[in-house]
């Protein structure tokens, strides 16, 4: 394939996502393009994001038609130099379905979810990429290892990639044997143990950032370096009324506002995204799991453990992401930890940031890997 | 786990996760284990449909063969429920209702309400309902009106496996009697379910399909149809919303009111006959709820109002078809474009 073409394709966005619909462009033909610009709008069955460019240049096709699905790693557009001549563009189009069958192939043999068991459970989990170092993803109260489905394929090009199911969550076990930060560390090592990983960078989001950073704390040998996402365990404050409207709702209705919440653009919570997470709350055991959890974690509306000051005094290696308009958990922890961590505020994102601006996200942590 | 599972599979898999939480919980009804006791024959049939093939081998005596006495053993299973058991017992064919219909309309329904809440009866009554089996007049009528007009009782018609496996199980864990009506012609129809456990609480419509333009009520196999026609109107610039009822007694009004009060038009298929029916229901509550918000005349998609033809050819103009459904909407809209 011509290396001066950069394609623009149908994102993966998680394990299970096959095709997604284009729904907008925000660049026209002609459009000068950078790094990160955001491109194209495109709705997944299970929620609606947009592409960034990954490469520089001018916008020189428009291949995917508004309101049409198509396949993951179709051709939907097409990034070039001014100077390369229209007719080589041509061919590289003409070039391209072939060239990604034979990829769609390969990829369809690889497992999408793998399980282990461990003291805390049979867990559920997937590996992407073979990297030397390690990152395990931890996702946050009430989520599961899909709330990464932009960040696991990107992160793998850079490392081997674990994002797991805690117990309660997900199609993990639902009993949550110890319902507390400790017990959910406790899971994590567990996991690690059973895989066989004796060293990892561990990246959490929001519920996941605490235990992260609880890891780090009592196993420090077992921990190259934490990234904390919106972490909770920074400070005292949390949204009472998402953790005890997403606990308490058991309808469509009740979800959809409090899901809202967790995003800069409330548009980002499709009808699917709401169903799918009621699938997971109406399954036996789970509802159990997380009033367990809530009232362990966030008794009175408040965090019942603060980690900051242990973390200021502790030796690994930290990175603090936050969205700027997080309504669940405020952005002003991110400065919790001083100058002990880098801290990124990314504004246009909310509670869940490694989605809304997940190319900035993958770069940051990446980035702290490496460093 | 999701994995995909066809309907009859899934109200299997209700079951035998029920009888294995609850002790109380049994099953009972004709040839439901077949021939129990005689040699070689144990567990030959599982019901007329083999919806409950295998589960008397897992939990044997919990599993009763009943001979073919509807009034004898539906009476059973109400008065086990009254005794605190939770019985599921199966029908058959739900057009069998008439011979035991004092039980269920006059004892089971009222219990609760006529011991002023002392006495409940969470008994679970399942039978195939539906047209297109090609098994005539007197084993393919959709008489889920008739239930849903009795007060006291809860009447449910899932159109897939996934609401199937959680919709029985929340009746089998429901303190109220409920009628649980299984369309045959879906018994084949595989959809994503979860291997655990899950309830799907009753009075919640599900929205199949969301559009801006016409809402389309509807459940059971006709949801199926709806949403064919949906694809179709699509096509043509028509953005449908289809509702799948899931429950029809308790319904959820809500989700049906506010769908309208978006579209502004309104569409009921039911496969019931049209007199006293869902759809006319659903069409004068929407009438009298939502009147200002509504462009066009509600309109009704229904069988004819006759018995279920033998004719195969007949009986497949009985059931609404997507292209009727189309008509429907066309009609909607073309009367508001007059306006």
């Amino acid at each position: 394939m011509n290396e001066r073409i950069k394609p623009i394709v149908m994102p993966k966005w998680g394990l299970s996502m096959s095709e997604g619909k284009v729904t907008g462009w925000l660049k026209s033909a002609g459009a000068k393009i950078a790094v990160g610009d955001e491109i194209v709008e495109v709705e997944t069955d299970k929620i609606a994001g947009v592409v960034e460019a990954g490469d520089a240049g001018t916008l020189r096709r428009v291949l995917g038609e508004p309101d049409t699905i198509y396949p993951v790693k179709a051709l939907i557009g097409i990034i070039a130099a001014d100077d390369v001549p229209d007719g080589e563009i041509d061919a590289y189009v003409a070039e391209y379905a072939s060239h990604a069958a034979d990829e769609s192939e390969e990829e369809e043999a690889a497992p999408r979810y793998e399980f282990v068991d461990t003291p805390a459970g049979r867990l559920r989990y997937a590996k992407r990429g073979d990297g030397e170092q390690v990152i395990i993803l931890i996702h946050g109260f009430g989520g599961d290892l899909d709330n990464w489905l932009f960040n696991i394929d990107a992160l793998a090009e850079a490392c081997t990639v674990y994002a797991l199911d805690l117990p309660g969550h997900g199609q993990s076990d639902k009993a949550v044997r110890e319902a507390s930060l400790k017990g959910l560390s406790d899971a994590v090592t567990g996991f690690m143990d059973a895989l066989g990983i004796s060293l990892a960078h561990l990246v959490g989001h929001s519920m996941g950032g605490a235990i992260a950073a609880q890891t780090a704390l009592d196993h420090p040998d077992r921990v190259s370096s934490i990234t904390l996402i919106g972490s909770a365990g920074l400070g005292a404050e949390i949204n009472s009324g998402y953790t005890d409207g997403f606990v308490a709702a058991t309808s469509r209705r009740d979800l959809k506002p409090v899901l809202e919440q967790l995003f800069h653009d409330p548009a980002t919570v499709t009808r699917q995204l709401v169903d799918d997470l009621l699938k997971y709350k109406r399954l036996d055991g789970v509802d159990e799991a997380l009033r367990a959890l809530s009232s362990a974690l966030f008794p009175g509306g408040r965090q019942s453990v603060v980690l900051a000051e242990a973390l200021m005094a502790a030796s690994t290696p930290a990175l603090v992401i936050w969205g700027e308009s997080d309504r669940v958990i405020p952005a002003a922890h991110a400065a919790a930890l001083g100058d002990r961590a880098r801290a990124e505020v990314i504004s246009g994102a909310g509670h869940m940031v490694q989605m809304e601006k997940a190319g900035r996200v993958n770069d940051l942590v990446i980035a702290h890997i490496k460093a | 786990m999701a994995r995909k599972i066809s309907v009859k599979q899934a109200i299997n898999e209700a079951l035998d996760l029920e009888m294995r939480r609850d002790p109380t919980v049994i099953v009972l009804g004709e040839d439901i284990v077949g021939g129990a006791g005689a040699p070689g024959e144990i567990d030959a049939w599982g019901g007329v449909l083999g919806v409950t093939k295998g589960l008397h081998a897992k939990h044997g005596n919990r599993l009763i063969d009943t001979p073919l006495s509807e009034s004898a053993y539906i009476g059973a299973a109400i008065g086990a429920a009254a005794c605190g058991m939770r019985p599921v017992a199966e029908l058959m064919f739900l057009d069998f209702m008439g011979v035991c219909f004092d039980q269920i309309l006059n004892q089971a329904a009222k219990f609760k309400y006529m011991f002023g809440g002392k006495a409940k009866t969470p008994v679970v009554i399942r039978a195939m309902v539906g047209a297109g089996f090609r098994a005539a007049a007197q084993h393919s009528q959709m008489l889920t009106p008739m239930f849903t007009h009795v007060p006291g009782l809860k009447v449910v018609c899932p159109s897939n496996a996934y609401d199937a496996k959680g919709l029985l199980i929340q009746a089998i864990r429901d303190d109220d009697p409920v009628i649980f009506c299984e369309h045959k012609n879906l018994y084949g129809l595989e959809w994503d379910v979860p291997a655990e456990s899950y309830a799907i609480p009753f009075g919640e419509a599900n929205v199949m399909r969301e559009g801006e333009d016409v809402t389309i009520v509807s459940y059971g196999l006709t949801v199926h149809r709806a949403l064919e026609a949906a694809d179709t109107l699509a096509k043509g610039g028509v953005q449908a919303e289809v509702i799948d009822l899931r429950t029809l007694s308790p319904i959820d009004w809500d989700t049906v009111i506010e769908s309208v009060e978006n579209t502004g038009r309104l569409v009921v298929v039911d496969e019931a006959n049209p007199r006293c029916s869902i759809a006319g229901d659903i069409a004068a509550h929407v009438a009298q709820n939502a009147f200002g918000a509504l462009k066009a005349a509600p309109q009704m998609v229904t069988a004819p109002h006759t018995p279920v033809p033998f004719s195969p050819v007949l009986e497949d103009l009985y059931i609404p078809s997507s292209d009727a459904i189309v008509a429907a909407v066309n009609k909607t809209t073309a009367r508001a474009l007059a306006a």
